[in-house]
């Protein structure tokens, strides 16, 4: 589904601090499989996830969805894509604080100008699907860890991406809750969904829900299984 | 279409919700920035209404009045004065005028005495203006007494009050008859105060200027736009003196602005990066941002005049009338005729509402181009 041929990305380019997170990344991630990408911290597996997900272009190299070429679309296409080919599960959720989790949930259908009332019954029934429908009208910040990243599950569905890309899921959740998010992640690859994520979390890499591991250090990949 | 209006509608609600999220602050910059938009408005419609007011009041005045002097100093008209002028072409009427300055040791205050040239009020008799009605508790039918710069007390009995409506020019006025004038004041007989002029063409009243000036070297003649302009010029003294009080305001309120309006705060950097990351396009959170400047000091702006527009025809503008109104002790109180002026308004907005929401803009643009991806690795 995507494919990165000579992926290279640098930071502070020209600089006296240059640093290259990504140095040569070649990758095929497969469609409707969970691939995680594991390494320590500092081996570019969030700049991988970024460049993957349309959040940051390559320095250098090409990336391809579905056979075409994104690497060099300006950044009002890339928003696009990302708005309808994706959904983003981020390790501290990013939730915006004031605002209820239904009101959090639809905000990524806010660009697409889809009626209101479609908007609302597609988080319904997302929150229903994820046991928080009594939770609807909470401001996100009254709810628990476990509830606020169920949200972010809910808002990264909500325009139903192709893709989801979760960095480092359960990077904040105890090992029951961390067992939750498997289980609904599960059921995610049940529908279809290319999954993308990031984590050194044995619980998660280990797991039988993951089809893929790649293994990463020092932006550059060590191992693919 | 219809998709274009429903995303408006989102940007809006979102608007709406992100300004209620930060009540604290958005409240106390729309009361501040209210505040300086009705100070501001207040100045302005209540100096350029008496401007108006004044205006009115002085159509009906003659266009020349002549003023004797000697010695640099205003003196009165003797005798024969007044066929000079009758020689001069393009004057329609002329007429001698009798009125003089009373000071009032009971309400520490300058009066205005004055013959009136039609309806003079009969022997005995006077019409007083309406502020001299509240200071002297005065009536129709009442008895007063002045005593005279030569010592001696009259009585007079008032026949009538002037209407409110010419209050801005009549607060102060006394109108009695000739003969009650000349005995208060003991004024010889054939001399008046001054002389007015009506002249016909109001092209020639310039001429009719010069030729007075050549045929009566000791006159002075004072026209009718140079009254007109001389209000003017007071009025924009005064409002030009609030305002540079003002400034001060002004310069907190911009600083005030400056600070809260570019100063994006962490939690607000946050957020434009959040909504990029799930698909908002930098134009969309540039327009939301913007509709959030927008409304603040849109709606400072509306409330700020609206209660601005109260204050000054409502309540006569009780705050600045001390400053920006009357002569001589007895401040005039009366009614100004609503009169709004479209570049007054436009003025007023440009310079409130326009930098307000230049100040926003720049920030949130340069927070909005910035990469999504840093929300990943806040």
């Amino acid at each position: 589904m995507i494919e990165l041929s000579g992926i290279r990305k640098a930071f502070n380019q020209g600089r006296d601090n240059e640093y290259w997170a990504l140095d040569g990344i070649d990758l095929r991630i497969a469609a409707n499989q969970v691939t995680a990408l594991r390494g320590p911290s500092g081996s570019g597996k969030t700049t991988l996830l970024t460049i993957v997900g349309c959040l940051s272009r390559p320095t250098e190299g090409r990336v391809r969805l579905k056979g075409g070429d994104i690497s060099g679309l300006p950044e009002r296409f890339l928003t696009e894509i990302r708005r309808q080919r994706f959904g983003f599960i981020f390790q501290q959720f990013n939730l915006i604080k004031g605002l209820t989790a239904l009101d959090n949930i639809i905000l990524p259908g806010y660009p697409t100008g889809r009626p209101r009332h479609e908007l609302l019954a597609r988080a319904e029934e997302l929150l229903v699907g994820l046991k928080l429908g009594h939770r609807r009208d909470a401001k996100v910040e009254w709810l628990s860890g476990g509830e606020q990243q169920r949200v972010a599950i809910c808002r990264a569905l909500i325009n139903d991406p192709e893709l989801v890309i979760a960095d480092e899921p359960t990077a904040n959740l105890d090992s029951h809750l961390a067992g939750e998010f498997m289980g609904i992640l599960e059921s995610l690859a049940g529908q279809g969904r290319t999954i993308l994520l990031t984590s050194h979390d044995p619980l998660v890499v280990e797991s039988n829900v993951v089809q893929n591991v790649v293994d990463m250090r020092d932006g550059k990949l060590i191992q693919h299984r | 279409m219809k998709l274009w209006i429903e995303k408006q509608r989102y940007l809006i609600d979102f608007t709406l919700a992100s300004l209620a999220r930060r009540k604290a602050r958005n409240i106390g910059l729309l009361l501040v920035y209210t505040l300086l938009v009705f100070m501001l408005a207040s100045v302005t419609l209540y100096t350029h209404a008496l401007r108006q007011e004044a205006a009115r009041v002085l159509v009906a005045s003659p266009e020349v009045v002549v003023q004797r002097m000697v010695a640099g100093r205003h003196d009165l008209i003797p005798p024969g004065y007044m066929e000079k002028i009758g020689r001069i072409r393009g004057v329609q009427t002329r007429t001698a005028r009798l009125w003089g300055y009373y000071y009032d040791a009971v309400t520490k205050a300058n009066y205005t005495f004055m013959v009136p040239a039609e309806d003079a009020p009969a022997k005995g008799e006077i019409v007083v203006g309406p502020a001299l009605e509240r200071s002297r508790g005065l009536a129709a039918n009442n008895g007063i007494s002045f005593r005279s710069y030569s010592g001696k007390l009259h009585t007079f009995i008032v026949a009538a009050v002037l209407p409110q409506a010419t209050e801005l020019v009549s607060a102060d006025l006394v109108l009695m008859s000739e003969e009650s004038f000349r005995a208060f004041f003991d004024y010889p007989v054939g001399h008046y105060t001054d002389i007015a002029l009506t002249v016909a063409n109001p092209q020639e009243v310039k001429n009719v200027a010069l030729k007075l000036s050549a045929a009566l070297p000791d006159a002075r003649p004072i026209l009718r736009d140079e009254v007109l302009r001389t209000y003017a010029a007071i009025f924009d003294w005064r409002e030009g003196i609030v305002l540079a009080l003002f400034s001060a305001a002004i310069l907190a309120f911009g600083i005030l602005a400056w600070e809260k309006a570019s100063g994006l705060s962490a939690e607000e950097k946050r957020e434009i990066g959040i909504l990029k990351a799930i698909g908002w396009e930098t134009g969309d959170v540039i327009k939301m941002k913007f509709w959030e400047g927008m409304l603040i000091s849109l709606t400072a702006f509306l409330v700020g005049f609206v209660a601005a527009y109260v204050h000054v025809f409502h309540f006569a503008a009780s705050m600045f009338e001390p400053v920006l109104k009357g002569w001589a002790v007895l401040y005039p109180h009366f009614q100004l005729t609503p009169h709004i002026d479209g570049v007054q308004v436009a003025t007023l907005f440009f310079f409130t509402v326009f930098p307000y929401a230049a100040a926003v803009l720049v920030p949130i643009w340069k927070a909005a181009i910035t990469d999504p991806d840093s929300v990943m690795r806040g």
